[in-house]
Order: structure tokens, then sequence, then C-alpha cells
């Protein structure tokens, strides 16, 4: 039983790590990877490096049918849009000054993050 | 779509063919050489083109075409196609989510009917193995059609170090199937009372999970209706007149400056000034103000208002995405996405939610393990599978923007315009509301109210000569007198030797006669007795109207008073106001008893008069050093620095013509109902917001334990997975049909 119990916690222990602890690698960077694509419930990629105190413009394209997909919202920048299904949305963002700016569906459940550095 | 505006200054193209970079510097090259073009700078991410300059949108496009590309304006005019698109892809997902709940049921409700009728459920035989062995392939590939895209979703999810409802539904429905075939495939690794299959379960609940989402993608649909109604209001096509011809064109080809002509029973398509013709307008779709705008030469008109009864043409003054209808949509869209404060207490659980959900899942199977009956394992599987179907972040994340969308968009339907939802929430809590008399309380354009004869001259004698008088004059009260005398029928006669007395009044010649018209200073200066005449003036006064006194070769021919009328609504305005427990104050620059008069005849105790523009913000700040919670409704220009101090800053507009950009919320109409209105349905928004967000928390800390079979050790209850897969399916839908009956609100005018 001791065994089982060990392989719990191991489990639970896993969980935090994955979803708390993890530190992503170097996000990718716009260039690179110039498309955000929403599909199956995130935004690939999820993790993306764009360039300090220039306009960035983003493209979404939308492949998931759910409505969850349906909206993305840079909270901290007061922007959001509307992705229709299968046609590429540009979205234009301000100068930003270097740190982190999430993004995400209305519930928070599909979730991505801007590098600005 | 690109911030994209057509105008006469800029507009943008998209491109088509463009697929190299090289294809910039030709295209550039190619719109450059347009005569108008200014600049030409193009997007290659995008495919757009920016032009500046005075070319046409005909020109731009033959110029790309012959540099071998096809190009087309865009206009970011709000795009009905693209709703009705949204609409057709989410028809097409609906039923791909029913025919895959149909599959799904079809195998899980036989599944589970066949145990709730008393059949074995356990595999004991070298029979009974190989039929639960094909049961469960049928359900894998019930997992593999119905189920694909919760547990595609929710690799996608792991993969990225994030979880979603994707993720507990993939891992509940898994374990259970997997154990199951862990039964048939190897029941000898099993005790025999642990031998038990939970095959319907997984097929109930995908079937059962996709059915509550083709439910909420129906109830999500109705949450948008106010802007698809909106939209709606946006006419495709335009009469426009070039070179002598009346052309229909797109309105995304309408240019500003283009002279539009619109028949009766028409969409007005852009904004602009009537040049031509006469005709009463409906603009109650956008300014919630119930009776026709009479439209004349020099009037504004607003797109997506309805032509009744003349045929006008006016001159495009707003295209594209700079029409008042389309930055009100823009406005609408954007705060129906922000979040008022209270919903970031569910955003931060939404966070943290499914792992934690997923730590109480193994924590339950190991208590099951440890001091569970027997059999220990089986009742561990049923009780992880349980706790994790059962808990839904999705009521949690839904609660907050489905009632902010709904609470936003009937809002908007009513004429307000909400800025975001931090504007919504403290607009639900405000205690004491500041209102500007002038143009918000009353009409703001004041009018002659009394013509009392003194003399032997008539009325209508009085009022011509006046108006002779004030034609040279620009005082707001000048105005008053010539519109009155328009109204009498009567012309101005040309006057002479014209002199303007600042601040006092008015004085002139007129074929001899010496007109003189101004304050009692004046006649006092010149020596024209009015004694017998004060009580009128005192009487006037106290009904809020200014008496002007109008004297004739040195005697004083009449008292002509002019008011600022009370706006007819604005008492029962008020009223609501108060009724709602909101403490109203009123300021205003005029005199004592003007203001006393005013305050009376609405029903406001609280005034103060003679207030400077500059101190209206000190007055906020004091009743916000009183503890009050402050809004401030006034023009949105005059009272700009008090509505930027205030709470929460109303805007009142007259018409469509207001600075929506300006205020925390915006009021269409000229109606103080509207304020009542959006305190109303501010506080409806909030209320349900409370509702859902309590619904939700309610139901994942009640249900997440019981599902981890707390109450098996007192009642001897362990929930069913299936159970916990129907409400989790309906506990969504629940909080989006709750957000929906905001649909129902209707502010209570009086």
């Amino acid at each position: 039983m001791w065994l089982v119990n060990l392989c719990g916690l191991a489990l639970i222990a896993l969980i935090v790590w994955w979803f708390w602890l993890y530190r992503p690698p170097e996000a990718a960077s716009l260039e690179e990877l110039p498309e955000i694509v929403v599909d199956n419930g995130t935004y690939q990629p999820a993790r993306l490096r764009v360039a300090a105190d220039t306009p960035v413009t983003l493209r979404f394209l939308r492949r998931d049918e759910s409505p969850c997909a349906e909206t993305v919202i840079f909270p901290g920048l007061d922007l959001s849009a509307a992705l229709p299904l299968g046609k590429p949305v540009t979205l234009q963002l301000p100068p930003l000054q270097p740190g982190e700016y999430e993004f995400h569906c209305q519930m928070q459940m599909y979730r991505g993050v801007l590098q600005a550095g | 779509m690109t911030a994209a505006a057509i105008s006469a200054r800029q507009q943008t193209l998209a491109v088509e063919g463009a697929g190299c970079a090289s294809c910039v510097s030709k295209i550039e090259q190619a719109l450059a050489a347009v005569p108008g073009v200014e600049r030409a700078e193009m997007n290659f991410a995008d495919r757009t083109v920016a032009v500046s300059g005075s070319a046409g949108s005909e020109q731009l496009i033959a110029a790309i075409e012959r540099a071998g590309y096809n190009a087309r304006a865009m206009a970011d005019v709000p795009d009905e196609q693209a709703l009705d698109d949204k609409t057709a892809a989410d028809q097409t997902y609906y039923r791909r989510l029913l025919v895959k709940m149909a599959v799904a049921l079809g195998v899980g409700v036989p599944l589970m009917a066949w145990g709730l009728l008393g059949g074995a459920m356990t595999v004991t035989t070298g029979g009974e193995r190989l039929a639960w062995l094909a049961v469960g392939l049928a359900t894998l590939g019930v997992m593999a059609f119905s189920g694909r895209h919760f547990y595609v979703g929710a690799w996608r999810t792991l993969a990225n170090h994030t979880a979603n409802m994707d993720t507990l539904i993939a891992l509940g429905t898994g374990t259970a199937w997997l154990y199951s075939m862990v039964v048939v495939c190897l029941p000898g690794y099993l005790p025999e009372v642990a031998r038990h299959v939970y095959f319907e379960a997984t097929a109930m609940i995908i079937g059962l999970v996709n059915l509550g989402l083709a439910l909420e993608l129906r109830a999500r649909g109705k949450t948008s209706e106010a802007i698809r109604r909106l939209i709606g209001l946006q006419a495709r096509t335009a009469r426009v007149l070039r070179d002598g011809k009346e052309l229909d064109i797109a309105i995304e080809q309408v240019l500003r400056g283009d002279l539009v002509r619109v028949r009766p029973g028409e969409k007005i398509p852009v904004d602009g000034q009537v040049s031509e013709g006469r005709s009463a307008v409906d603009e109650s779709m956008l300014t919630g103000e119930p009776m026709p705008v009479e439209k004349a030469a020099g009037d504004e008109v607003v797109a997506g208002t309805l032509n009744k009864s003349g045929s006008i043409v006016f001159r495009a003054t707003r295209v594209g995405r700079d029409t008042a209808l389309a930055r009100i949509i823009a406005m609408v869209r954007r705060a129906q996405n922000s979040k008022p404060p209270i919903g970031r207490l569910a955003d931060v659980i939404a966070a943290y939610f499914v792992p934690t959900v997923m730590i109480i899942a193994v924590l339950s199977a190991l208590a099951w393990l440890n001091f569970g009956p027997q059999p220990a394992l089986a009742f561990a599987i049923v009780s992880a599978t349980t706790v994790l179907i059962i808990a839904c972040p999705c009521a949690l994340g839904l609660a907050t923007p489905m009632s902010v969308m709904v609470g936003v968009g009937k809002a908007a339907e009513a004429g307000v315009l909400i800025r975001n939802g931090e504007a919504l929430q403290t607009a639900s809590k405000l205690t004491a509301m500041i209102l500007d008399k002038t143009g918000t309380v009353t009409e703001g354009a004041p009018r002659v109210t009394d013509v009392i004869a003194t003399g032997e001259l008539g009325e209508d004698e009085i009022m011509q000569l006046a108006a002779g008088l004030e034609a040279g004059s620009e005082h707001p009260l000048a105005v008053a007198i010539l519109e009155s005398a328009a109204q009498r029928g009567v012309s101005p006669d040309r006057v002479s030797g014209f002199n303007a007395l600042a601040g006092r009044g008015v004085e002139a010649q007129l074929a001899g006669r010496r007109l003189l018209l101004g304050n009692d200073k004046l006649m006092a200066e010149r020596g024209i007795d009015c004694s017998a005449r004060a009580d009128v003036a005192r009487e006037l006064a106290a009904k809020a109207r200014t008496p002007m006194y109008f004297a004739v070769d040195g005697t004083l021919a009449a008292i002509i008073a002019v008011a600022d009328p009370i706006k007819a609504d604005s008492a029962a305005a008020i009223r609501r106001l108060r009724d709602n427990g909101l403490r109203v104050v009123m300021l205003t620059g005029d005199n004592q008893a003007t203001a006393r008069a005013v305050a009376g005849q609405v029903g406001i105790t609280e005034f103060y008069a003679e207030v400077l523009p500059e101190d209206k913000a000190a007055k906020v700040a004091e009743l916000q050093a009183q503890g009050e919670l402050v809004g401030m409704t006034g023009d949105g220009i005059n009272d700009a620095p008090a509505l930027a101090l205030a709470n929460v800053g109303f805007a009142i507009g007259t018409g469509t013509d207001v600075a929506i950009e300006s205020a925390d919320i915006t009021l269409m109409r000229g109606s103080l109902h509207g304020l009542a209105d959006a305190i109303a349905v501010s506080r409806a928004t909030l209320a349900n917001i409370r509702q859902n967000l309590f619904g939700a928390f309610i139901y994942n800390i009640a249900g997440i334990p019981v599902a981890a079979g707390v109450l098996y050790p007192f009642f001897g209850v362990l929930l069913s997975p299936v159970i916990a897969g129907g409400a989790m399916a309906f506990s969504s839908l629940t909080v989006v049909s709750n957000a929906n009956r905001l649909r129902l609100f209707r502010p209570q005018e009086q």
C-alpha cells in the first residue's frame, strides 16, 4: 500500500511541477512563427517574443470550432478581437513596454503570453 | 480585420496574389504613380496596403490590377457577412455536436439501461469477457468519434503545461475506460469484487458533455443579439451622386465628400450633413429616442437611422469605421469583452482550478484505497473519475463574461454606451449623482417663454422690432428671440446703429425709433422706469425665467422672458434616481433664484448655484471626501474635468453627435431616463454576475467533495460519474441561460 501512496504523492508532485512550477524555455519569435493558430483548446505558439517599443502586428487563425475560441482578449492592453473560423485576423498592437502580456479567450481556458523585449 | 478606413485621406486595400517580398515595392510603385496618391505602404504580413491621398479606390484597384495582382477596397464597416459566416459555422458545429452526442448516447444509454435493469456489469466468465471486450471496443469508437476533440485538446494543452475542461473530461473518461479494459483483459490481476466495468460511464459522459456544449452554443448565440441588431442597422449599399449620375454602390466604396441620396423608408448609409430636402428621421435604434427627428439642410444625419418621410441628399462626412454607428459597435464589442473587477477572483481561481481538481482526484483515490471498503480499487476509480468529471471550470469562467456581454448589449439597445466592465460595476454601486443643470436637466437651448406687453405695441410687433434689434447679435438669448419671431411668422426689420453693450444688452435705431433691449441695470442707466413691473420680473425669476426689458423711444414696451426649458421627463427620471437610493445634486453657473426654481421643479433638494466650470470638479471631490461614490453627468465637453474625476462620468448627448469615447458611460439621447436606465441596467447586470458566480462557486464547492465521496461514510451515497457528467454539462448551460435572462430586462420609465 505504501508504494501506491508514494505513487499517488509523486503524481501530485508531478501535477504541481507540470502546471505551476515549470518554466517554459525561450518563446518563439514573431519572425519564426508569424501566425498564431487557435486549435484544440490552445494557441500555437502560446509564448511569443516580440520587439518592445514598436507597433506589433499579430495574425491569428482560428481552426477551433468551439465558441470559446471566438474571442481573443489582451486584458493588459484593453484590446480584443473576434476570430472568425478559418479566416486569418490581423491585430495591431501598440508599442509595448518590455514585459509579459497575457492573452486569452473569454474564459481564460486558452492562454498565451507575449514577451516584449 | 485590419484597422482600415476609407476616407479621402487614407484607405486600405486588401491585395491578393502577392507571394514574395519583392511584390511589395512593385505594388507600392504602381500606387505611387496614381495621381493624387501621397503615400502607399504595403504590409506584407497581412497583405494589405495603406494609401494616403485623394485618389479614389477604383483608381487604386485598377493600378494594382495592372501590376498583376488583385485588390479590393476594405472598409472596416461592421460586417454583416462576418456575422452570417459565424452563424453558419456555429450551425455546422451545433449539428456536429448533436451527431456526436447521438452516437455516444446510442452506445451509452443501452449500456446504462442494462446496468439499471440488473444486467451484470462485472467480468466473471469467459463469455462476459468477450462480450465486454466488444463493448469496450465500441466505446473506444465512441471516444474516437464523439470525444476526439476532448482528447486532442487535452493532449495539446498538457503539452503546453496548461489544462482546461478537455483535460478533465479526457482524464475522467479515459480513466474509466482504461480501468474497464484492465478488468476485461487482465481480470486475474484484480480482486473479484473489483471486476466492474464502467464503459457506460465513458460513453454517457461524452454524450452528455457534447449535448451540453450544443445547448450552450445555442444559448451563447443569443448573448450577441444586441451587437447583431446594431450591425444589422448598417445599410449595404448607398446611392451616390457622382458626375451628375446616381450610382448604387457598396457602402465600402462611399467616400467622404460624396453626395448621397436617401429616399423615404431607406436607411441612412453613412454619416453626413443634409444639403437638400427635408425629412423626419427615426433615430430610435441608436438613441432610444422614440420621436422621429426633423432634418433639413445643415442638419447632421447618422448611419443606421431610418429616413421616414421625405427624400434627402446629404454630403458624406464620416464613412467606414468612422461613422457613429461603427464607433458604437466597436465600443460595445470592446466593452463586452472587458471584465469588471468582480470577475477577477473567478479568473484567478480558474487559472489554478483544473490542476487543483486533478490533485483532489488523486487524493480522493488514495483515501478510498487506504480507508475505503471493498472493492476499494473500484471505489477509488469511481470517485477519482467523478471528481474529474463534476468539476466545471467553464461555469466559473463563463459567469462574468456572459452577463457583461448581455448587459452591455442591453444597455446599448437603450442608447446607453458603457465603456468597460469597470464602469459597469462602479455605476451599479454609485451613491451620489451630480447633474449639471444646463443641457442635462434643461434643454440647453434658451427659448422665449413670455412676451408681456406693457405699452401700446402688440406682441407680434414687439417681436418684430426685438428680432430686428437682435439680428446682429450672436448672444444665445438673441438666438431665442430670433427663433421666437420666426415661429410667429414675423420677419425682422433692418436696423441701423447697432451697439452691443457687454453684460447689459443691445441698442439700435429703426425708422427713427430708438430700440433698447437688456437687463434692469441697462434700463436704470438710461433712466427708464421699470419699477411698476418689478413684481412681474420677480415672478418670472421664480419660475426660472430670465426677464429682459424692451424699451422703445425711452419707454418700457415689454418684458420678454427667456428660459432654458426643463426637459419634459427630467423630473420623472430624477425621481427614478432618488428611488434607487441615489443622492442627487445639481450644479449650475446660474444665479441662486434660477437654480432654486429649476431644482424645485424637478424635485432636487440639494443644489449649488453660481459654480464656475472649473469648480465642478472640486464639488465632485468634496462629495467623494464625504464617502460618496460619485457619478457626474454633463455634456462631456465643458464638464470634462469633473467627468474625469467622478467615479463614473456620464456624458449626456443630444442625438448621436456626442463624443462617445470621452466618458465612462455615454447616454445617446438627451433624456435623463437614459441615466436612470444606465444605473438600472448596471445593477441588474452585476446582480446577474453575482448569481452566476455564486452558483458556479457553490456548484463546484459542493459538487467536488460529494463526488469524492464525503457523504459515503454517513449516508452510504457515492455519486455516479454519469450523473456528474450531466451536472457538469448543464452547469455551464445554466450560467449562460441565467445571463440570457438579462435580455428580458426592461428599464422602468415612470
